[in-house]
């Protein structure tokens, strides 16, 4: 049915539709409204069959699934930035117990300083903790990645976070296409546990491994991601023949047959990317570009043949990674491996900052003109960092550098360029 | 009766094993017909008073279960010593996930249980004192304030004992741990400081709180059965001496934890709602000094200046007036 509803909404209706059976709700934006309509269908008497449980904290709503999980229930949780932070290690337990907990993260920046807008660098944090990371694109394929998602946790016994970027989704109102339930139903089975907590045959989870098996059991959860490589396509196709729309898979090219620059990023941004695309193709640029849906597993043998004939590749990250670049360029140099090209890492859009077309276009074409930088800053204000710079070379006391900031912009509205 | 060969060891482990002995060689212990919970084999110290509590704890719990029982366990002494992999010693359903989050993987659990509607099958939290007092304490504290159907059991040794015996929130004042040491002028753990999780967990009314010692195991179990026949969060304090961390003599494990409860140090009440509904008073008491004198964390306590001894005496008093510990 189409409905006319906010990113967060969509998110609820599709998980709803998966049945699980313990929802674990703590507030941060930009999650919120996620777990809060989860909690209005379980009230309402909607969503049948769940325990629907006010936890403390994110590690409690976590360890909550965790524990759930390990019972035998399908189980989900949401959160964002300092809420992952504050479960992280859980995050890692949850993957090397092998407990299939879908969680959604409304992406969003990581303080200091405090900024509740979108950003990756959340759920780049804990890219490595073992869970398979998948990006959406728009709100349609938020909710459609969360049914792919339990389908792929449970046949894997592997968790599975939905990243969905902070607001620019979570809080925009879309057409969306909210499957059927009889549907989804045939789509993902009830939930048939390879471990679980049973009287009638004990087993100790979680038991502590010496040197003698750790390596082991750690190349089991990374094999877990390889078969995820052909699983992710495989349970992306089933769902279009199912449901009639291409939602996931691994990676998603755009107009890149004959490209010579391809533009690679994760989520929402791809959409102002394709915008930027087809303009530039209309001009006669040979442009086209590369969204990465699966970042964990990192699809390589994909994003290698879509790449390889290309002249540059240019990386917009929505996360940096402080003192070397950014975590998506990483997986596209690795790819890439052997094959001589220009690679550029373009951090943008930190902490809510918006990434125009005008700015990406403008990238794009210092990029054709080989003017771009190994590493670059878009829209970085160069004026504001080098005063803050030549504050701290002053004087030592030079204060907080965010309030520093903010000060010589003379205003706390923020700036779009 | 022939003698037999016996094999004392489990392959590849410096493990004996009880139950490997002919049936008519067996302790009472081995009796087949006690659930053994937490079984032979794991790897806790001699003398350990952790181990024996979880042992009568969960016995009794899977009695009151009709052995219908699931178990999460904070890491620890506990989890250490009863899963050395591949191994286990545990015969019920039993899983560990991290230090923090034991009553919260217990809340997972009951409410997996819950729609699954498996209403026999009851479950159990367990941990350590730093794993219930410090870091476990957010958990802990959701778990009770949303009464979850849940019975927590903190085995208290007073320290962080799994990491080498560090002073925790229920390290007694003028004990020396590793991070307490008995050096300067106010040698050992500071007077002043500590929380008493008992009456935390009784603010938040919960149905069920009891403190209970290995010194006195029918009363243990009973307490345990008690809390089993109660649904929504429940709290079992439970006093564990630790040789290896107090220094005290193995065999003397027994013996201090009487005393501790003797002398009033360690007050055994139960709780519901909030309200004290009973205490076991005091048949014989002693001066701390009896309990003191047997563990090497308290012996700097022993020299001219008694002053630290004379605090902690007036520490027990005040429990006995406060609890009521005084036979009438
Ligand atoms: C987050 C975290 N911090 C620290 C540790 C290290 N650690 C493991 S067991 C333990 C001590 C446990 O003490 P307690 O809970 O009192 O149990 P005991 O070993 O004394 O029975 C510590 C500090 C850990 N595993 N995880
Ligand atoms: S250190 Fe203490 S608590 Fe740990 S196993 Fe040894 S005696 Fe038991
Ligand atoms: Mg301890």
């Amino acid at each position: 049915m189409l409905q006319q509803i906010e990113g967060s909404r969509a998110v609820a209706l599709g998980v709803a539709l998966c049945r699980p059976e313990v929802i674990c709700a703590y507030p941060i934006t930009p999650q919120t409204h996620i777990v809060e309509a989860l909690g209005e269908m379980v009230k309402k008497g909607e969503l049948e069959n769940c325990e629907y449980i006010n936890v403390e904290s994110e590690f409690a709503a976590l360890s909550v699934s965790i524990g759930a999980s390990a019972a035998g229930a399908r189980s989900y949780t949401a959160t964002a930035s300092q809420g992952l932070l504050y479960m992280a290690e859980a995050v890692y337990n949850a993957a090397g117990l092998g407990l299939p907990i879908v969680m959604t993260i409304g992406n969003r920046a990581i303080g200091a300083p405090i900024n509740i807008w979108n950003d990756h660098s959340d759920s780049m944090a804990l890219r490595d903790a073992g869970w398979i990371q998948l990006y959406a694109e728009t709100n349609q394929e938020a909710l459609d990645l969360h049914i792919q998602a339990f389908r792929l946790a449970e046949a894997l016994s592997c968790p599975v976070m939905v990243c969905v970027d902070g607001f620019i989704l979570t809080h925009a109102y879309e057409r969306i296409e909210v499957p059927d339930a009889k549907a989804v139903d045939e789509f993902l089975p009830p939930f048939e546990p390879v471990q679980v907590l049973d009287c009638d045959d004990p087993v100790s989870i979680g038991a502590m491994v010496g040197p003698e098996a750790f390596m082991e059991v750690k190349y089991l959860q990374h094999h877990k991601q390889i078969r995820a490589l052909e699983l992710i396509p495989a349970i992306a196709d089933e769902f279009s023949k199912k449901f009639g729309r291409q939602s996931g898979g691994l990676v998603k090219p755009y107009r890149i047959e004959d490209a010579e620059t391809i533009v690679v990023a994760l989520g929402s941004v791809n959409g102002t990317i394709k915008d930027v695309v087809d303009e530039m193709r209309r001009e006669g640029h040979l442009i086209g570009s590369l969204a990465i849906a699966s970042f964990r597993p990192f699809p390589l043998k994909e994003a290698r043949s879509a790449l390889e004939k290309a002249k540059r590749v240019v990386v917009i990250e929505k996360s940096l990674s402080v003192g070397l670049g950014g975590p998506l360029s990483d997986g596209v140099r690795k790819s890439l491996s052997g094959i001589a090209m220009k690679g550029h890492t373009v951090i943008a859009g930190l902490g809510g900052r918006a990434i125009t077309g005008k700015s990406l276009k403008d990238l794009f074409l210092k990029a054709e003109r080989n003017e771009l930088e190994l590493l670059n800053f878009l829209d970085l204000d160069w004026k504001i960092v080098n005063q803050q710079i030549d504050r701290e070379r002053e004087t030592r006391r030079s204060g907080p550098i965010a309030e520093n900031i903010l000060k010589s912009i003379g205003t706390v509205a923020s700036r779009i360029a | 009766m022939s003698l037999q060969p016996v094999k004392f060891y489990q392959t590849g482990t410096f493990t004996v094993g009880n139950r490997l002995l002919d049936e008519s060689m067996r302790a009472v212990q081995a009796n087949m017909t006690r659930t053994n919970s937490l079984n032979s084999g794991h790897r806790a110290c001699q003398g350990c008073g952790e181990a024996l509590g979880a042992r009568y704890a969960i016995d009794a719990a899977m009695r009151a279960a009709k052995n219908r029982l699931i178990a999460a366990n904070a890491t620890g002494c506990l989890e250490v010593f009863s899963t050395p992999y591949p191994e286990t010693s545990w015969q019920i359903p039993w899983m560990h996930s991290v230090f923090a989050n034991a009553a919260s993987v217990a809340t997972g659990i009951a409410a997996a249980l819950k729609v699954k509607k498996k209403n026999d099958v009851r479950v159990i939290a367990q941990g350590g004192d730093g794993g219930t007092t410090d870091i476990g304490f957010a958990c802990l504290s959701g778990m009770f304030e949303r009464n979850d159907d849940v019975l927590y059991i903190c085995y208290d040794n007073e320290a962080y004992m799994n990491t080498g015996v560090q002073r925790s929130s229920a390290t007694p004042p003028g004990a020396r741990t590793a991070t307490t040491p008995a050096v300067g002028p106010h040698p050992g753990n500071p007077f002043g400081t500590g929380k008493n999780l008992p009456l935390i967990a009784m603010a938040h009314q919960i149905p069920y709180v009891a403190t209970a010692s290995i010194a006195n195991l029918h009363d243990l179990e009973a307490k345990v059965e008690k809390a089993m026949g109660i649904r929504g969060a429940r709290y079992i304090h439970i006093y564990v001496p630790c040789p290896l961390g107090w220094g005290s003599l193995p065999s003397d494990t027994m013996k201090v934890a009487r005393l501790a409860v003797e002398s009033g140090l360690f007050p055994l009440f139960e709780a519901e709602h909030g309200e004290i509904t009973s205490r076991i008073p005091i048949r014989r008491k002693v001066p701390v000094e009896e309990y003191l004198k047997l563990q090497r964390r308290f012996a700097h306590l022993f020299g001219e200046d008694r002053t630290a001894i004379r605090m902690i005496q007036e520490i027990a008093d005040r429990n006995i007036a406060k609890f009521g510990l005084e036979e009438k």
